[in-house]
């Protein structure tokens, strides 16, 4: 193969093939992608849960990660978090000619590592070249689908006064990551993208909790949109302590130059979790006994205050409103 | 050395002596976005006994950007071979009929957001038939880099860079504030970066004149209380005064380098306020030395009175007479994500930040 993606490699003739079978089927094969059908065959039973995500980070190689790690952690994550064993992913590949094919190499084999490491299977998938500047480089699309495993599912709307709100480690790695990166910041040791697959820990959360209430991950818009939803959808108020909140130092100091707050920064490899008070101990427990959890702690409560609202009672012991965020968050300007 | 004046028990203490100490009403007023923020931010307005009223005041550039400076900067946007630099918080502040630079730009206007005025130097030289003009906007904190970017165009040679210039000054927009009939203040906060540039002569006015107090201060929660029990102690004490309580950032003769520079290319001129109108002497013009920079010259912008938008009462919360949910639009037909007025505009305006962070 040449050493940079060609628009031959998208033409579905022999060259597609060859980026196939040369690259793809290397670091993803199975049994069941590698019968190269048109359709993948799966094997599932009861209440399925599935979602989509689209990756298109810039930079696409980023401490801690890169585009092709982040797609499956993503797509898993988001199906794990229904309460369901993910367990097939679908994989598209949209391509920039002209990418060198070791860039894409390192990102194959990363969504390889990722996958056998997460338990799923990618069954089937598609790629296209497409010419200079029609995308930035690379895009990726990924659908998980996994089997259901609780009854009822955690979800967004289920979260109710009396609920404590936990959070499985630190706040902010991946998005000041990805901005410092970005902005051609170098970070001291420690700052990096925390994209990590969550599924194994957050199945023996809802097999050994006897009720889960919400689990998200604070991904696009931070804990503080992902809060906010969960407290529309809820109709109930979440109310954070900022002494509690795990913010690395580095993570508070970087976003500090850059005029961020890390409450709305993306984070890969982190969940919330709402569950009812009784059970917070017994699931900080399990959290903390996985290495992606051991920075797990409490982080608020759920009340029945101002419904619908995040309220943040800061380190004065004052209280302010915890907003969902007008647009981006961009580095300061003034 | 920061955590000192973050302290929650320094604080706890500061407020309790705050309570104990007041008898009757204290309205006082931040003139800085920045300290607006920092107070909501930290959670101290939830806090502070009933009897403090907190007004926020002129104190983002952004806000005090007179409608018809808005719609002659909106008015030069599109013009052939003008491209206007700015700083990014302009971008969404709406004219008289909505429209902003955002939608101007989408129009196909050459807009630049700028991250330093230096930037513009760069810009000029780059686009050689064209002309750049920097909105100038903002108080004695920016002026002086503008002016200093205006020294280095010259020193360069070069001859395509503009500066449309609405800055205003501080001490005198205080002046008209305490001479409004409507107004009630009691004490300032005065702003931090400002007075870093200007020192403290400039507001003795406000003890001497007006018999009350004023304090520079810092933005984090121990400042602005101490600041606070202070005043309510001149008051009991029957004085007033103007002290200075930055003195890690802020010399009391201020910063007479940057001062200089200013003056050596703008002079003071009388100026239109958001909400306040004109206001004598509170205002930079371009000196006729520096005429070939001056964008309102070489375009023939002249600034008038122009109605305000209708329904925003900027005017009525920059002067404190009421706070931003007292407006009818609040919340209802202004929001960030369609604002009214400028004050919901800017991230440090007053309105934005009782929407941003009032729990209720
Ligand atoms: S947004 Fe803040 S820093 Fe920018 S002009 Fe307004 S007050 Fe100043
Ligand atoms: S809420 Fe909107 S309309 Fe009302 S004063 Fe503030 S900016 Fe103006």
């Amino acid at each position: 193969m040449s050493d940079k993606v060609l628009l031959d490699y998208g033409s579905g003739g022999r060259a597609s093939q060859r980026l196939v079978s040369e690259l793809f089927l290397k670091y993803l094969g199975n049994d069941e992608l590698n019968r190269l059908n048109d359709a993948a065959e799966l094997d599932l039973k009861g209440r399925v849960a599935m979602s989509t995500d689209s990756f298109t980070v810039d930079p696409i190689f980023f401490p801690g990660g890169n585009i092709g790690s982040l797609a499956v952690h993503g797509t898993v994550n988001d199906v794990a978090m229904m309460g369901a064993i993910p367990r097939y992913i679908t994989c598209g590949y949209i391509i920039e000619e002209g990418l060198p094919m070791s860039d894409l190499e390192r990102i194959v084999a990363a969504m390889g590592e990722a996958a056998r490491h997460a338990g799923v299977n990618v069954v089937t998938g598609d790629t296209k070249v497409v010419p200079k500047g029609a995308v930035d480089k690379i895009f990726i699309n990924t659908t998980g689908i996994g089997e259901i495993i609780v009854d009822p599912s955690p979800s967004g709307d289920r979260a109710r006064p009396g609920d404590v709100v936990l959070i499985s480690g630190t706040i902010g790695d991946h998005g000041l990551t990805i901005l410092g990166t970005r902005e051609g910041l170098e970070f001291e040791a420690g700052v990096q993208s925390d994209s990590a697959a969550l599924n194994h820990l957050l199945v023996k959360l809802v097999q050994e909790l006897p009720d889960v209430h919400v689990l998200r991950d604070p991904t696009r818009g931070g804990v503080a949109t992902t809060l906010n939803e969960i407290a529309g959808s809820s109709d109930v108020c979440v109310e954070l302590d900022e002494n509690a909140l795990p913010i690395r130092p580095e993570v508070s100091g970087g976003c500090s130059i850059l005029g961020l707050d890390p409450l709305y920064l993306a984070n890969e490899g982190k969940f919330l979790c709402i569950v009812p008070g009784e059970y917070e101990e017994q699931a900080l427990e399990i959290m903390r006994a996985d290495a992606i959890g051991q920075d797990a702690c409490r982080i608020g409560v759920v009340t029945d205050a101002n419904p619908g609202k995040v309220v943040l009672v800061t380190q004065l012991g004052g209280k302010r409103l915890l907003n969902m965020l007008e647009g981006e968050q961009l580095p300061r300007i003034c | 050395m920061l955590n000192k004046f973050r302290d929650p028990n320094l604080s706890r203490k500061l407020l309790d002596r705050l309570g104990d100490e007041l008898d009757g009403e204290l309205r006082f007023m931040e003139v800085c976005g920045t300290h607006t923020v920092a107070i909501f931010q930290s959670g101290l307005r939830s806090l502070l006994p009933e009897g403090v009223v907190h007004l926020s005041g002129p104190g983002c550039p952004v806000c005090v950007t007179h409608e018809s400076e808005v719609n002659a900067f909106l008015d030069l946007a599109g013009r052939d071979n003008v491209i206007l630099a700015t700083f990014g918080d302009l971008m969404r502040v709406p004219g008289n009929n909505g429209r902003n630079l955002k939608q101007a730009q989408a129009d196909g206007a050459r807009v630049k957001v700028v991250y330093s005025p230096f930037d513009t130097l760069k810009l000029a030289k780059e686009n050689p038939g064209d002309t750049v003009v920097f909105i100038g906007v903002g108080f004695e904190t920016t002026a002086p880099t503008i002016a200093a970017t205006m020294k280095m165009a010259r020193e360069q040679g070069i001859d395509n860079l503009q500066v449309l210039c609405f800055h205003k000054t501080v001490p005198q927009a205080l002046i008209a504030l305490m001479d409004d009939p409507d107004t009630r203040i009691d004490g300032f906060i005065l702003p931090g970066h400002v007075s870093a540039i200007i020192g403290l002569e400039p507001y003795r006015f406000i003890a001497d004149r007006y018999a009350r107090s004023a304090v520079v201060t810092g933005f984090e929660p121990v400042d602005i209380l101490q600041a606070l029990v202070s005043m309510v102690e001149w008051r009991n004490q029957g004085v007033a005064r103007v002290e200075n309580y930055y003195t890690r950032i802020v010399p009391d003769q201020g910063n007479p380098t940057a001062m200089s520079v200013m003056y050596e290319v703008f002079e003071p001129a009388d100026a239109l306020w958001r909400g306040l109108g004109e206001i004598p002497g509170s205002g930079l013009e371009i000196r006729p030395e520096w005429e070939s920079f001056d964008a309102k010259k070489s375009f023939g912008v002249t600034i008038s009175e122009t109605p305000p938008l209708p329904g925003c009462r900027c005017g009525q919360v920059l002067k404190g007479v009421i706070r931003p949910d007292e407006c009818p639009l609040f919340k209802k037909v202004c929001t960030p994500a369609k604002p009214v007025g400028p004050c919901m505009v800017s991230t440090e305006g007053s309105c934005a930040a009782y929407f941003k962070y009032q729990v209720d």
